[in-house]
């Protein structure tokens, strides 16, 4: 049965509107659109009653079943749909009410499509073509690696075509064979040859190691009935665990390093730089509970209860499909949390996004345009983030076009756990052997395979489509429901997620925790027959969880989760064998130790040369000159301006910089997050009057009856790189940890989670700069601890990801090395908690911290940069923490003692897009004098106004108190280089003054249309 | 007349996900709420007869993939229906706030006029064609004599929707006129609902349906400008006071 809704003629269908109006921008043409639903139910004794108690709301739709659309009004018909085996949440929606309102047992395949009629605005002749447009209206409505479309123009369909009356299915087909290699005599060239047409990702190091284990077992295996040659599902369940994604193999490397003519041996990143950080911390602090070898890390909230957060990015499915990708990359890291200790409770979500300029035309052949891909994943956030009924608290986005080959979408989620469930601490599990392994929640299918080896390789022309999946949170909701519930009856021992490498991953982990693992792949729930072996073990499909059981609980916990209609199914059992052994068809296809799964895989070496920004960078030209050439739209000349900047190219080059995507705002995007669900909203992602001021982070409350507070804040400085990845690693902690404290929150309890997204930094053909590219990666890791010792930041838990290139049509695209580092603090009182807007004229002004000539990689350069190359403004910001650190301790005294009243974090785009963005967040004006800010400047340098405006130096807060506070405050931080600056002024303008003149004014109603820039313009795709 | 503290049916499951902070909204103002599954409402629908005041909470239901509050709705009619008829004829009260609003009215249970439960309106994708996070203000409408609204007049609320745009092509005048309006948005319609409209009751008063979202308001922290600001309101808890109040002397 084909059965279509669309809304009545005369009732506004929003959707579609919104549609038409993106259309009509893309296209460059006015449409109209009309919005249909389609369904296609196969089932017996399905009628067309019950189509309209499922499908239709009978106030504002019409439903036509088993007709097709007139096309009388319109141009063109276009219809897309799923391709076969990609996950429909609709269709699995469609499908739950059906089985439940009838009945379970009849057979029902129910699909979907969305069907869209276009009509041009303007009359178009009968005789024009019009194929050419429908293929542009086609390429701009579907994502032809997950779904299919049909268009049918009018000239066409009078020619008889139509849309199709059922939808496409997946054939069954035979179930393959297990395939088994004999690598005893392997060479070198055949064993390179089998890892990259199997796309393992392994290398030939890996690979020899491989074939040795295996000749090795010969006996062994002989005894126990496996193939002697290896399987495939042994090389892929290795393959998986050994691959970047899970295993982290260069953060574990071997580098020798050279700097400054000096050669030394850096034996691991993790160990020398990560894990000292935390382990040179926790020998004084006792509140950190599970660092680094669960889901996520935990650390001490109250005496009732502790708080979980993790940080992961899916760049590489975002980048194929953005929508998908983002999606999955939320409800994966809310499994993340799920999955720590007996299972958290998510409570909240973060999103920090990097994507190539939406303008870019320059798209290498083959990959998204920057403006697709980020409206895709701002659409996956809506679904994902929103049907989750987690909040979004908080989050950025960046925007440089080295992300066009990659973009970096990192998903952060944090959760709570009672301290104590059913009598035991709750981030502490066991898994004893015989402990029975239960599959939760979504069936295996296709989708997702390959993800952990893809993600481990560039992306270019052949980069597998299957490694796409499409996460449904609807499920996942049920399943979390359940687990929580199960939780605390105690129905199971431990658990995992399913994520990266599916259940060779999740199972590998957790047979090493209980010594051996029996894994009976005809157990697994399948989507679809056909599967081999290997690909139920490896397949990523969503929504799934894998848990311990405890044998007495299982009648009890299967029982529940039949009730709650959430999927749970046997597929093994632990053992104490030390082997994971993998079961199908009766007969045993994989035979691994876990010694070898978990330990063999052998240590990479990387060769890490630095060279200097002075050998790299041409000579920086002066700020001066830079607000000359921005200030008078000067960008595409060469010259170099030598004349000192007028009144007019000040306040064009602070607009400008308002108006850079990294600056402005991107409240139309961000209000369609959910930040309230849960009410635990205290600092929201706006504030002021208009409530369109950009705050510097979350303030959140996870407990009702407490009212001690989270913040979540957020350092990413990528730009920074170019200058020096110290500098970039150090500004991004110092960034998030001052955020915290402009919050209010307490410079002693905030935790710190690090994600590194970088090229490929191995030294190959195909990465002739990688020596360059590891040392960056050592610098970075060398200021993250520097920068976390000494503010005293324990890392929690951190992920990298290390391929994001992309080499399509014989163009390669590196993302600048970036560090993200996601800050969870805590904040004694809710009501303490501090806001960016400034909040009455007659307030006083006053800078904190320093401010350099330190423009190298600031919003001013940028904005030069993206139209002449090679051009740099000298040294990026550099934290100085003998400086930041009393300054913050300071504030926070400050704060407890009820004396500020707003703080703004300074960071893009200086001093001058601070006030700014305060000064418009309050609607009141600001008049700040320029000879007072607090600077270091060399002796026989005069100061001057261009640096102190736009230089992005480290360590500085804004800060205004009330004048009945003023002087209260002025004492608080005496001796510390914080300093009175200007007033709020009732004026609606913000004024800028050197020498007792007037350098730079600007109008609070041009400061707003510049920082609404993107909103007028429109961002979305 | 003795005060007794009303059991509170908060419903979850299933895609719904405010239900959390609308049990400790019940439970700030002397009420005893408690989680119901729908899957065991569903099963057993008799379940629902020991409470006195029955919330459906904001979320999404089955992902509102076939519509707002659609599969939830149609389940209750096939199961369940009898036993929400019974339990507004007791007398007793029924909340829906945003997906709640939502399935209560494509069940028929608002607006309800000239009983019958048929559908008669329907809440739509908002005119903007997105998802909406905003604080807004609404008005109490003081000639609706819904025992939900003794005394709230105006107040501060936050929205969460992507169809929240309330339209009754045939009765919008008859609910207007009747005095079912129990809230319109002030200063901006944030979703291009018909007549401003943000919630509605039944003809009995009992049944209340609005999409914004009270239960988000528990605190003076939630406001969105609560750190510049003295607030008229430090919470909107009154909506569930009048509910307790109501629910405690029957």
């Amino acid at each position: 049965m084909r059965i279509e809704a669309v809304y009545k003629p005369g009732v506004t269908d929003g959707r579609a509107t919104r549609i038409a109006n993106e259309l009509s921008l893309d296209l460059g043409i006015p449409v109209e659109v009309a919005y249909y639903d389609v369904y296609f139910v196969l089932r017996d004794g399905f009628t067309a009653k019950h189509a309209e108690s499922i499908f239709l709301d009978p106030v504002v739709q019409n439903i036509r079943i088993d007709a097709v659309p007139s096309t009388s009004k319109c141009d063109v018909w276009v219809e897309v749909a799923y391709r076969p085996g990609v996950t429909d949440t609709v269709a699995l929606t469609a499908h739950e009410a059906i089985t439940v309102m009838l009945d379970d047992t009849t057979e029902t395949s129910v699909s979907t499509a969305r069907g869209y009629a276009v009509t041009f605005a303007d009359a178009i002749d009968d005789s024009e073509d019009l194929t050419p447009i429908s293929d542009r209206i086609v390429a701009y409505l579907h994502n032809p690696l997950i779904e299919s479309a049909v268009a049918i123009t009018r000239n066409a369909w009078n020619a008889g075509r139509r849309p199709p009356s059922s939808a496409a299915t997946v054939v069954p087909t035979e179930i393959p064979d297990v395939v088994t290699y004999d690598l005893a005599q392997a060479d070198d060239l055949e064993l390179e040859r089998l890892s990259r047409t199997r796309l393992l990702a392994l290398t030939l190091p890996e690979m020899r190691a491989i074939r040795d284990h295996i000749a090795g077992a010969a006996e062994k295996r002989r005894s126990v009935g496996v193939p002697t040659g290896i399987t495939d599902v042994e090389l892929e369940l290795i393959a998986q665990t050994w691959s970047e994604h899970c295993k982290h193999k260069i953060f574990q490397a071997r580098f020798e390093y050279t700097v400054d003519g000096e050669t030394r041996v850096v034996d691991g990143l993790f160990r020398t730089y990560i894990r000292q950080t935390t382990e040179q911390l926790a020998s004084t602090r006792d509140d950190l509970l599970s660092v680094f070898h669960d889901n996520s890390g935990v650390v001490a909230f109250d005496d009732e209860t502790v708080v979980c957060m993790k940080v992961e990015t899916h760049n590489s499915p975002s980048a194929l499909d953005p929508y998908g990708g983002a999606i999955t990359g939320i409800v994966g890291v809310n499994r993340d949390i799920l999955g720590t200790g007996i299972g958290a409770r998510p409570i909240l979500n973060t999103n920090v996004l990097c994507f190539g300029y939406p303008d870019t035309k320059d798209v290498p052949e083959g990959l998204l345009p920057p403006r697709r891909v980020m409206a895709g994943v701002h659409r996956g956030i809506v679904d994902g983030g929103n049907q989750s009924g987690i909040p979004v608290v908080g989050g950025a986005f960046l925007f440089d076009d080295s992300f066009v080959g990659k973009p970096l979408v990192f998903c952060g989620t944090g959760g709570v756990l009672p301290r104590i469930v059913n009598g035991k601490p709750s981030w502490e599990t066991t898994i004893e052997p015989g402990d029975v392994a239960v599959m939760l929640g979504g069936r295996i299918g296709k989708d997702g395979i390959h993800g952990a080896t893809f993600s481990s390789l560039g992306l270019d022309e052949d980069s597998p489509t299957s490694a796409v999946q499409i996460g449904d949170p609807i499920i996942q909701r049920k399943m979390t429901d359940l687990l929580l519930e199960a939780r605390d009856r105690g129905l199971y021992r431990a658990l995992t997620d399913n994520g990266a490498g599916g259940l060779s991953s999740s199972l590998g982990e957790m047979a090493e925790r209980a010594g051996g693992i029996r894994i009976e792949l005809d157990g697994c729930p399948l989507k679809y027959p056909g599967l081999a072996a290997w690909e139920i073990l490896v397949s990523e499909s969503q929504e799934r969880m894998s848990l311990a059981v405890p044998p007495e609980r299982l009648g009890e916990f299967l029982a529940l989760a039949a009730k709650r209609r959430v999927e749970a199914s046997r597929v093994g059992e632990f053992t104490d064998s030390g082997v994971i052994d993998v079961f199908h068809r009766g007969s045993c296809v994989a035979h691994l130790p876990l010694e070898f799964v978990h330990g063999g895989v052998p240590t990479l070496e990387i060769p890490a040369v630095w060279v200097p920004p002075h050998e790299r960078l041409s000579a920086p030209l002066s700020a001066d000159a830079a607000v000359v050439i921005v200030g008078s739209g000067a960008h595409g000349s060469e010259s170099v301006p030598e004349a000192a900047p007028a009144a007019e190219q000040y306040r064009e080059t602070v607009l400008a910089i308002l108006s850079e995507p990294n600056v402005a705002s991107k409240e139309d995007l961000i209000r369609q997050y959910d930040h309230e669900v849960q009410a635990g909203s205290v600092v929201k992602p706006f504030c002021g009057p208009a409530a369109d001021g950009p705050t510097d982070g979350a303030v959140y409350r996870p407990k009702y009856d407490s009212r001690k507070g989270i913040t979540i804040t957020h350092g990413i400085c990528p730009r920074y790189s170019r200058y020096d990845t110290y500098r970039m690693a150090a500004c991004a902690v110092d960034e998030a940890y001052r955020a915290h404290i402009a919050l209010g929150g307490d410079p002693d309890a905030a935790y710190a989670l690090d994600n590194f997204c970088w090229p490929d930094p191995v030294l190959s053909a195909e990465t002739p700069d990688g020596e360059y590219k590891a040392a960056q990666l050592i610098r970075a890791c060398e200021a993250l601890y520097d920068y976390c010792t000494s503010y005293r930041l324990p890392l929690i838990s951190g992920k990298d990801s290390m391929k994001n290139d992309a080499r399509m049509g014989g163009k390669k695209v590196s993302v600048l090395p970036t560090l993200l580092i996601t800050l969870i603090g805590t904040i004694p009182d809710i009501a303490r908690a501090v806001t960016s807007d400034f909040k009455r004229p007659g307030d006083v002004v006053y800078l904190a911290g320093l401010t350099r000539a330190e423009l190298g990689g600031s919003v001013l350069e940028q904005l030069i940069a993206r139209t002449r190359e090679r051009v740099n403004l000298g040294e990026a910001p550099l934290p100085r923490v003998d400086e930041t650190r009393p300054v913050y301790r300071a504030l926070f005294d400050a704060v407890k003692s009820g004396l500020i009243a707003s703080m703004h974090d300074v960071s893009d785009g200086g001093l001058a897009a601070c006030v700014a963005e305060s000064a418009l967040a309050g609607r009141v004006g600001a008049e700040i004098q320029l000879d007072d800010v607090p600077r270091a400047v060399a002796p026989d340098r005069a100061a001057n106004c261009s640096e102190l405006l736009f230089s992005e130096s480290a360590g500085r807060i804004l800060v205004t108190a009330s004048p009945a506070d003023a002087t209260e405050f002025q004492k608080s931080v005496a001796g510390l280089p914080v300093q009175r600056i200007g007033r709020v002024t009732d004026e609606s303008k913000i004024r800028f003054l050197a020498g007792g003149v007037s350098i730079c004014s600007v109008a609070l109603e041009a400061v707003e249309n510049a920082w609404n820039a993107l909103r007028n313009g429109g961002i979305e795709g | 007349m003795s005060r007794l503290k009303p059991l509170v049916c908060v419903l979850s499951g299933n895609g719904i996900n405010a239900d959390r902070e609308l049990a400790r909204a019940f439970g700030y103002v002397g009420a005893d709420a408690r989680h119901e599954h729908v899957q065991d409402v569903f099963r057993n629908p008799a379940l629902l007869d020991r409470y006195s005041i029955l919330a459906f909470p904001g979320g999404f239901s089955y992902g509102d993939h076939l519509g707002s509050g659609q599969v939830l709705a149609a389940l209750f009619a096939h199961g369940s229906e009898s036993a929400i008829e019974r339990f507004v004829e007791s007398g007793k009260l029924v909340l829906g706030v945003c997906n709640g609003f939502q399935v209560l009215t494509k069940l028929g249970a608002l607006p309800n006029l000239g009983g019958g439960r048929h559908r008669q309106a329907s809440l739509v994708h908002n005119s903007g064609g997105t998802f909406v996070d905003a604080w807004v203000t609404i008005k109490t409408n003081d000639s609706n004599p819904s025992p939900w609204l003794t005394g709230l007049g105006e107040f501060d609320v936050p929205i969460r929707h992507g169809e929240g745009r309330f339209v009754a092509p045939e009765l919008i005048d008859r609910i207007v006129g009747e005095n079912h309006v129990a809230f319109t948005y002030t200063g901006g319609n944030p979703n291009g609902s018909e007549r401003n409209i943000a919630g509605i009751t039944d003809p009995t008063g009992r049944i209340l349906g609005m999409m914004p979202h009270p239960e988000a308001f528990l605190y003076r922290e939630n406001h969105p400008r609560w750190s510049r600001e003295t607030l008229a309101r430090e919470n909107a808890l009154e909506i569930f006071r009048n509910a307790v109040n109501y629910s405690g002397v029957i």
